[in-house]
């Protein structure tokens, strides 16, 4: 252990030296900043550069920016580095985890931090479908950072094939039937070579049904994240109509679709038309070797969508100093040209209305107008399913619907039960 | 002189026995501990509630299936690995030509972390296509299969990743144990007119008792032990037909943030292993053969 | 009678020959197939064309995307620490369980082989309760320490040991030699092929092992290899399948090289050992 003990205090020595030495100032303030984004070059980077960038105009403050993974990982660190002593100052996690941040008391509102009425206006300026997920108690815990919604994109060169208006997506379920059925592409032996739509359901399945849900007319969870409607015959409705996709209409690959292999497929054609997050969009510009459209969900009784992605938290377990940088910084990088960046590199959606008003913006819609899509569902968007102890519930709730996809349970079964055991868990936060 | 020896003895012995007794016996002691009490939240400290998480464990449904498949996951790799082990190990010792590189095939999956090989794996179970679909359609015809999205199929395409992964390191000890076994024995054998079956029957597989009780309990632990493929694959689904043991307390500790629950279900696991392990030295005992 | 013994013999190496070819294929492809599409663009991923066009961007990406360096420095720190402590202390303690004879040896002995078991990958909650209480948390020491203490180690150790004459004890006491002495003139250079082959398997897990290093790092400067690499594939838009097999390739080469340069030591050792 002394060996190594040695070294790291060495270096960690050295590394302190250097640091101060160059700062300007006498004392650089420090903040350990964790994030999740997906690995491919753009958004790693984008994110170093940002941070580069603020470090240079404010030589005082030093932010370590780490990646910490997945959002499952990421929220798993700051929680274990929490309980461990050694948190970090701010972290982009899960909108909807929230809850379980306040019930394990790591997170402090952002309005104890916020002094002068820019800071107030700054605060509300953000669009209030993104808000749902970020505010509890008449407090904001969360601010908005890489946020998304789910969208549809289609293959336009199949829907050609197929005879349909590439132009025009499906707009309501009963079209996305329609269409996916003239989709379908089968071989020789008749094995499916081309499916018509591919909603992925590994992992986090809740997500995209959220999408049905919401179509239909129906909300998950309160606001106060102690009561949950599994067992709504609407939502009953919904899953059910996600299972028919592949059973019944067979437009839809059977057993659970994976998310990681999704903008693959549909890459190779294996599917005309994917439900995926708008975070994707930039990816799918750079590799889809065809034309492809981006479109609003279809709509059953209304037109809807979750909301998704990640908020900012700031820790309370940080000194006061720290905390106003923590606060500048985030300040910072939701203006409307860092976000424009931001957005412009990822897909995500910017979450300020007067972020889109920038010449970047327009100059970036007007060439690529598929950006617009996911911002102007967000008048029909909704909160993320959030609750407390936010990841027993979900997964709780992922499992039931795994089950109904697979066909191991009927939809009405795995969801009353689902229900029950959300009651089971939340009765204590009533 | 006696005196000295027991100075010696426990000097020597002291450094080690610290790190043992911190991080094997202590822990496992108030692992039995913790789970008599509930978990702390926020500022609420942790309670004694006595049998409750026990009883809690008995009304989890999640729990028995994650043993059940714990249960099957065990006798899928443990027999398969140590029978392809010993036969990969047979083949190798041979005088078969490309003996070489087929041991080095054998071998690679040791070197790979399992955490990487698993993307891997994905895509040669990702349907439409994933290599395995791309030669079913391929070859055969056969339509896309979901082996990774469909319950039923899930937890073997998981045990055959693990079997995989260790078969080839099992392989080692058996070719050690084989090539120290005196030829003279074999020139007997065909001296004596017996068949190449008769001779691995009656005479190598005896001998190779002490390897295959080495080889087993490793494999037992193993079977506890290798979930890192799961975070990546399937994620324990779906609904939990993939989850093991290990997977599932991490899931409790780690995800959920209920110390006390998953204090109990390693208690459950501390419980199975020692049994298994027990269980085998018995078993084997009867039947090794010692030169 | 013995012309069926020359031809089924002759029959049954074929058959044997091509069941091991088969296997021995079935149980490469996964790597294959890393290496062609670490080395191919992402458009081959799932087209094996023998014209795609070769490329080392997918390294140059991986290489950039995360610092692959930083972690490789991280894990071969942590498993020279932890080979370093795990022979020092199984030696010692395999000397003692050898040659002394002291109260409480076998109850001791038991309590180590206790450890075979309860391994601690098991005990992951309880031990990270402890690095917390020791402040180690994030650190690489933090990693290593549950496992420098190994059951397996003092086990195998203090067979060799024991199989040691001990004639030659007594001929080093008689020059005078302390206890310290024999074990690094005698013993030590006597079992060399254990410490060899427990010094692989040593590496091989720990260059391998995943879970409880997640548990237990949080940043760049301690996360070994195969942190680094799930936290690299967990993706939000879509699995790259060929940057991370070239990650993969590069976090794995160095322990394939090293196996193919010494599998033959590897074995003999093994086999010296007495791993029977």
């Amino acid at each position: 252990m002394t060996c190594f003990g040695k070294h790291f205090a060495m270096a960690a020595a050295a590394a302190t030296a250097i640091t101060i030495g160059t700062a300007s100032s006498a004392l650089a303030v420090e903040l350990e900043f964790y994030f999740p984004v997906a690995v491919g070059g753009a958004a790693a980077d984008t994110i170093e550069e940002l941070t580069e960038q603020y470090m240079a105009e404010n030589p005082e403050i030093e932010i370590d920016a780490v990646y910490a993974g997945s959002y499952q990982e990421t929220v798993t660190k700051a929680l274990t580095a929490a309980r461990g002593g050694k948190p970090p100052q701010l972290s982009v996690i899960l909108s909807v985890d929230m809850f379980t941040l306040i019930d394990e008391d790591v997170i402090m509102p952002f309005d104890d931090l916020v002094e002068t009425d820019e800071d107030q206006a700054w605060l509300e300026s953000f669009y209030p479908a993104f808000m749902e997920n970020s505010q509890t108690g008449g407090k904001t815990y969360g601010i908005p950072f890489q946020r998304s919604t789910p969208v549809l994109y289609w293959n336009k060169d199949a829907f050609a094939e197929a005879g349909l208006d590439p132009e025009t997506p499906p707009a309501t379920w009963e079209e996305m039937i329609e269409m996916g059925k003239k989709l379908v592409v089968k071989d020789d032996e008749g094995n499916v070579q081309r499916w018509g739509v591919r909603i992925p359901s590994s992992g986090f399945p809740y997500w995209l049904f959220q999408g049905l849900t919401t179509q239909n007319d129906v909300i998950l969870a309160n606001s106060d994240g102690n009561e949950t409607s599994f067992d709504d015959p609407k939502v009953i409705e919904s899953l059910q109509y996600l299972v028919d996709l592949s059973q019944k209409h067979e437009i839809m690959a059977p057993g659970i679709i994976e998310w990681g292999a999704t903008p693959k497929a549909f890459f190779e054609g294996q599917t005309a038309m994917m439900w995926t997050s708008t975070g994707n969009l930039t990816n799918v510009r750079d590799n889809a070797p065809f034309d492809f459209g981006v479109g609003m969900l279809p709509a059953n009784v209304r037109r809807g969508a979750p909301t998704g992605g990640g908020n900012f938290f700031i820790f309370n377990d940080a000194d006061d100093e720290q905390k106003a940088a923590a606060f500048d910084f985030v300040q910072w990088i939701t203006e409307p040209e860092q976000s424009a960046t931001w957005t412009i590199a990822t897909g995500y959606v910017a979450p300020r209305p007067d972020t889109w008003e920038t010449t970047t913006m327009q100059a970036y819609t007007s060439d690529f107008p598929a950006a617009l899509v996911a911002r102007d569902q967000l008048e029909h968007a909704v909160a993320e399913l959030s609750t407390h102890e936010n990841q027993r519930v979900t997964t709780l709730f992922n499992d039931a619907l795994a089950a109904a996809i697979t066909g191991t349970k009927s939809p009405a079964d795995a969801l009353a039960e689902a229900q029950q055991k959300a009651d089971a868990i939340l009765e204590d936060y009533r | 002189m006696h005196r000295r020896e027991w100075v010696y003895g426990w000097l020597f012995l002291t450094p080690a026995l610290v790190f043992l007794f911190a991080f094997t016996h202590y822990p496992a002691f108030n692992t039995i501990l913790g789970s008599f009490f509930s978990t702390p939240r926020g500022r609420k400290p942790a309670e004694f509630i006595g049998f409750e998480n026990y009883r809690d464990l008995v009304a989890d449904e999640v729990f028995w299936k994650v043993l059940t498949n714990n249960f099957w996951f065990a006798l899928g790799t443990i027999p398969i690995s140590v029978a392809l082990a010993l036969v990969m190990a047979l083949w190798v010792n041979g005088r078969l030509r490309g003996t070489t590189l087929s041991r080095v095939a054998f071998f690679a999956p040791t070197v790979l972390p399992l955490i990487a090989v698993a993307n891997i794996w994905l895509f040669f179970y990702t349907p439409g296509f994933g290599l395995i679909d791309q030669l079913r359609s391929g070859l055969f015809g056969l339509p896309a299969i979901n082996l990774l999205g469909n319950s039923d199929t899930v937890l073997g395409a998981v045990i055959v990743v693990a079997i995989w992964k260790e078969a080839g390191f099992f392989m080692i000890f058996y070719l050690a144990a084989l090539q120290s076994i005196p030829p003279v024995l074999r020139e007997a054998a065909d001296i004596e007119g017996a068949s190449s079956f008769y001779y691995l029957r009656r005479v190598l597989f005896p001998l190779l008792m002490p390897t295959t009780l080495f080889v087993s309990i490793n494999a037992v632990i193993n079977s506890f032990r290798l979930v890192d493929h799961i975070f990546v694959m399937t994620d324990g689904g779906p609904d939990n037909a993939s989850s093991l043991l290990l997977f599932y307390i991490y899931e409790v500790a780690f995800k959920y943030w209920q110390t006390g629950y998953a204090a109990t279900l390693t208690v459950v696991m501390l419980v199975l292993l020692s049994i298994l392990a027990i269980g085998q030295f018995f078993l084997f005992d009867r039947k090794v053969h010692y030169q | 009678m013995n012309l069926t013994r020359r031809r089924v013999p002759e029959f049954g190496v074929m058959l044997n020959s091509v069941a091991m070819w088969t296997l021995a294929i079935l149980w490469a492809l996964p790597l294959l197939y890393a290496i062609w599409t670490a080395f191919h663009p992402a458009a081959y991923e799932t087209r094996f064309v023998l014209s795609a066009p070769l490329t080392l961007d997918n390294f140059v990406k991986a290489w950039n995307a995360a610092p692959f360096a930083r972690y490789f420095l991280n894990t071969f720190m942590l498993v020279t620490m932890i080979l370093a402590s795990q022979f020092i202390l199984c030696t010692l303690a395999a000397f003692a369980f050898a040659r002394f004879r002291f109260p409480g040896r076998s109850i001791l002995f038991s309590l180590v082989l206790l450890q075979l078991l309860v391994m601690p990958d098991i005990l992951i909650v309880e031990n990270y309760k402890t690095i917390r209480a020791l402040g180690l948390v994030d650190t690489i020491v933090a990693i290593g320490l549950p496992y420098i203490a190994s059951g397996f180690g003092i086990f195998l150790l203090r067979q060799t040991f024991m199989s040691i004459p001990r004639e030659l004890d007594d001929a080093a006491r008689i020059e005078g030699c302390s206890f310290i002495g024999l074990l690094w003139r005698v013993y030590i250079p006597l079992a060399r092929p254990t410490y060899l082959a427990y010094g692989l398997v040593s590496v091989s897990h720990h260059w391998n092992n995943f879970l409880w290093p997640l548990i237990i790092t949080n940043s760049v400067e301690t996360r070994p290899v195969t942190v680094g690499l799930s936290v690299f594939s967990a993706v939000d838009a879509g699995i790259e399948w060929s940057v991370i097999n070239a990650a993969t390739l590069m976090t794995s080469g160095p322990l394939l090289l090293g196996f193919l340069l010494f599998q033959r030591q590897f074995v003999q050792s093994f086999m010296r050992a007495g791993i029977r």
